[in-house]
């Protein structure tokens, strides 16, 4: 008699490329049974029909930069790798708009829209080691980088979505154009759903032209109070920072650097403004300390956590970072832990990197969690390896999660996508 | 039905008073008729009770005693949206947000505002002006629109090409849902943990409960502010020049565009000046750090002359830009000037097709004998075409409103979307189907669903045909149950 698993990758087979799961393909260590890959939105709304039928639990996979963040799902029957899913569908530059499949892979979008000067303003949150990853990851996760400041986040950039839910039924929202109001936003609730209510199979964004200058000016900052100082200078001064990114090393250096996009000569007089914004001002004193390169400092845009290490997510009210730091350099000492904090303190979004030593990682997380409401945000372990996981709520308390269950039922009754991925145990 | 007719209603109107004061409850049928239509005064309809709450506390009483009732409501800002998103239930109540005008916190540290729903959108802005900010979201009602309405219909307006819509702007709100409970969703943070809801119930028209507080982000006024106003032979030529000044990188603040008519209607209601003889004129305003808006103006200047324009204006002063927008602003009113009656349509394409969706309204105009003047934020491919009839006229009404429709249908073959700001309402429920699939609206179902499992908030608005919670989502033949049971219209 044949296994049942075989059955399974029979009749996945039928419908999509699909092959028996292997160690690479685990979740979060958790073993999944099936590998199926589509490479349309039909193919893959017949996988997830089968998964259907049989009651199969489905976790989404662009290229797996991101696929350990959050809880390790409950159980994986099929992983669905949106590898094949990877067409540049429609690229209609004359309106600035992008049609892409979930599969296609963020560096390689960027250098088809470079081709007409234009990009997808999306900076990703970058794992250490890993690439861009895939744009459905990108909207599975809602994580991004500098360029949000100016941007937005990938919630702002989306217009328009078509998925999967996990009946298999197709079904689109949104359009091409920026402009519509026309139906409920499911992009949105979409965008950072970790893949719990269906598979994004196709994302339309809307583009920005590529800026012809951009300079970097970066500064060091000797305590939080300096880094606040600095941080509400550029973001209260008309000179519209393009990214404002702060970085303090577990060894207590800290810098914060300033990214300025535009035409040459207004570049030129915006660096001029900010080295009179930050040169003259707090401890450091003097203009001198300013560098103003042509390339980022070596940190951007990277994750302040290493390979193995734990990844946090701290967001803030703007004004009250100093609280936000003051609380980190309390609770680090009390836990025996030294935290990298990097982020965008200019959006309200940071990151912060520990070792991997679960008493020490939960003790200090519970005392941020405590500390919380003096600077308005949440605490989120994005990524930890599964035994400091194991004594963790990663995702803490949220508001209005009777209201997000009852969402998660009506997308996904059976609750087979992704299961337990994502905050309160949906 | 009146309120005398239904023994719930009359029940309600007690309890509420009991709750709120016997101010905050109005049931005489002269005064109920004050709220009988918002800015779309096609449709009216009495409602059977209204509320005016002052608090949250005020507005979870009207909404449970709603839904312990199974009586419909529908909340209202100020009234101003036009496509009868607010439009009331003649069996339902109307929860009318205008005492909850409290602007609660202006955070210019952290760029924050938080204001209840009642508050004038224009407000925001005078409140955060001490500390150099705005709220960037500015609807032509802006003087007037709140922005619990706001956050309901996900309003745009001429700088929403550079700043975005109301989605944009809003991190967080307080609602009181459909059940009764308060949910606090985001706040001055951003990413509050769990699903994008907020991302939901903006643009969600009042179908998922009641926003009783907002936050909104604030932006830094520009260092500057140019704005110049180009005459153009016809719309072909000013068409071009949008897209060439959005081809070459410049991502103007505000680019909004008029036809002919559209000129003279305005030309006859505010004797705006535009330039003698042009068949359309381009707004452009740029702002920014100063150097790159000179730069990139030099860059506008030459794209307007290069495809045509033969007359080109510059603000030299703040007066000098008001009246430039003083006529695109005044069109839509204007065109009472020019026609007695009219509809403001509100539909989107991609910007590249805009000379022929104009060229083929042309045409419907010139083949139905029903003019259109345009006004359009060119920018973002949002046209407002006015379709001018004469109800005086027999069939005139039905033929505008059959170009109205088939405007719309060029909206949607052309990719676009058949509404930019003004929302879906009552007026636009029939044409959801055109745009969106079966299984695309049952989805969006899913979640009014999760919100609003018996249905009370604003039903028959963004939807065609309600379908009941706990239906199975799909395809569905013959008639639906509340079509059958009479309740429910097929359009």
């Amino acid at each position: 008699m044949r296994a049942a698993g075989e059955e399974v990758l029979d009749e996945l087979s039928a419908t999509a490329a699909a092959r028996p799961a292997g160690e690479d393909d685990h979740v979060d260590g958790v073993p999944a049974r099936v590998v199926a890959e589509p490479s349309t939105t039909d193919e893959a709304a017949a996988v997830l029909r089968i998964a259907a039928a049989r009651g199969l639990a489905v976790v989404p996979r662009g290229t797996g930069t991101k696929l350990s963040w959050g809880h390790p799902p409950e159980r994986v029957d099929i992983v669905l790798d949106t590898g094949r899913m990877n067409r540049v569908i429609e690229h209609r530059a004359g309106d600035l708009v992008v049609h892409v499949q979930a599969g296609v892979r963020l560096d390689a979008l960027q250098e088809h829209l470079a081709a007409a000067r234009q990009r997808l303003a999306i900076s990703p949150v970058r794992p250490p080691g890993a690439g861009p990853g895939t744009v459905g990851g990108v909207v599975a996760t809602g994580a991004t980088g500098p360029l949000r400041l100016s941007h937005g986040a990938v919630r702002d950039l989306l217009i328009g979505v078509t998925m999967v839910r996990a009946d298999g039924t197709v079904a689109k929202a949104g359009g091409k154009v920026v402009k519509n109001v026309a139906g409920y936003d499911l992009g949105k609730v979409l965008t950072g759903a970790w893949g719990t209510l269906g598979l994004v199979t196709e994302a339309v964004f809307r583009l920005h032209p590529l800026p012809p200058a951009a300079r970097w000016v970066t500064v060091p900052v000797t305590s939080a109070d300096d880094a606040h100082d600095k941080v509400q200078r550029v973001v209260h001064s008309s000179v519209m920072a393009n990214a404002l990114e702060l970085d303090r090393a577990g060894d207590g250096s800290a810098a914060l650097a300033v990214l300025v996009e535009g035409i040459p000569q207004g570049v030129d007089d915006r660096v001029r403004t900010l080295l009179g914004l930050l040169g003259d001002a707090g401890d450091t004193g003097e203009v001198g300390d300013a560098e103003v390169t042509d390339v980022p400092p070596g940190w951007w845009g990277h994750a302040p956590w290493e390979r193995g290490g734990v990844a946090l997510r701290l967001t803030h009210e703007i004004a009250r970072l100093p609280r936000l730091l003051d609380a980190v350099d309390d609770a680090g000492p009390r836990c025996g832990l030294t935290a990298a904090v990097r982020g965008s303190p200019g959006v309200g979004v940071l990151h912060a990197g520990l070792p991997a030593d679960p008493g020490a990682v939960s003790a200090f997380v519970t005392l941020l969690r405590e500390a919380s409401p003096a600077w308005g945000g949440d605490i989120v372990v994005l990524d930890a390896p599964p035994a400091v996981k194991a004594g963790l709520d990663v995702w803490g308390p949220v508001r209005g999660l009777s209201l997000m269950r009852r969402v998660k039922d009506q997308f996904d009754p059976d609750h087979r996508m992704a299961p337990g991925r994502f905050a309160g145990g949906i | 039905m009146t309120i005398d007719e239904a023994p719930a209603l009359t029940g309600l109107a007690e309890r509420l008073r009991a709750a709120l004061g016997p101010d905050a409850v109005i049931d005489d049928h002269q005064r109920l008729r004050t709220y009988e239509c918002d800015g779309l005064a096609q449709y009216r309809v009495t409602p059977a009770l209204v509320v005016l709450p002052a608090d949250v506390t005020g507005v979870v009483a009207a909404v449970r005693a709603c839904a312990e009732a199974g009586v419909p409501f529908v909340a209202r800002g100020s009234g101003t949206g036009l496509s009868g998103g607010a439009l009331p239930r003649a069996d339902g109540v109307l929860i009318v947000t205008s005492r909850l005008r409290r602007i609660i916190e202006i955070d210019a540290a952290s760029q924050r505002a938080v204001v209840e729903p009642g508050v004038i959108n224009l407000d925001i802005t005078k409140a955060a002006g001490a500390d150099g900010y705005y709220y960037a979201p500015d609807p032509s009602s802006q003087l007037i629109c709140s922005i619990g309405g706001n956050v309901a219909e996900n309003s745009g307006g001429a700088h929403c090409l550079k700043y975005g819509f109301t989605t944009n702007h809003v991190t967080g709100v307080q609602f009181v849902a459909p059940d009764g409970e308060v949910v606090r969703l985001g706040g001055k943070a951003p990413d509050a943990t769990g699903y994008d809801l907020l991302g939901a119930i903006v643009g969600s028209e009042g179908t998922l409960g009641v926003v009783t507080e907002v936050t909104v982000r604030l932006v830094r006024e520009p260092e500057a502010v140019r704005t110049l106003l180009a005459g153009f032979a016809g719309v072909d030529d000013a068409g071009a020049a949008t897209s060439a000044i959005i081809g070459d990188g410049v991502v103007p603040a505000a680019m909004e565009m008029m036809d002919a008519l559209a000129i003279e209607a305005a030309e006859a209601a505010v004797r705006c000046g535009y330039p003698d003889g042009a068949g359309a004129v381009l707004i452009v305003e740029l702002d920014g750090p100063a150097a790159e808006v000179e730069a990139q103006f030099a860059e506008v200047e030459r794209h307007c002359r290069a495809h045509g324009a033969f007359e080109i204006r510059i603000a030299a002063d703040d007066a000098e830009r008001a009246s430039f927008w003083r006529g695109r602003k005044s069109a839509f009113a204007a065109v009472g000037r020019i026609s007695p009656d009219y509809i403001v349509q509100d539909g989107v394409i991609p910007r590249t097709v805009l000379a022929e969706v104009l060229h083929r309204i042309a045409e419907l105009s010139r083949e139905t004998g029903i003019r259109v003047a345009n006004v359009f934020h060119a920018g973002d491919g949002n046209l407002h075409p006015l379709v001018l009839f004469d109800d005086a006229v027999p069939g005139e009404a039905e033929r505008a409103e059959e170009v109205s429709g088939a405007i719309l249908d060029l909206c949607i073959q052309h990719g676009g979307s058949i509404t930019g700001e003004h929302g879906v309402g009552s007026d636009k429920a029939k044409y959801m189907p055109r745009m969106f699939s079966d299984a695309d609206l049952d989805t969006m179902q899913l979640l009014r669903c999760a919100f609003d499992p018996g249905g009370l908030a604003n039903p028959g608005k963004v939807f065609p045909t309600p379908r009941l919670c706990g239906e199975v989502p799909g395809r569905h033949k013959g008639a639906h149950p509340l079509q059958d049971a009479g309740i429910a219209e097929v359009f």
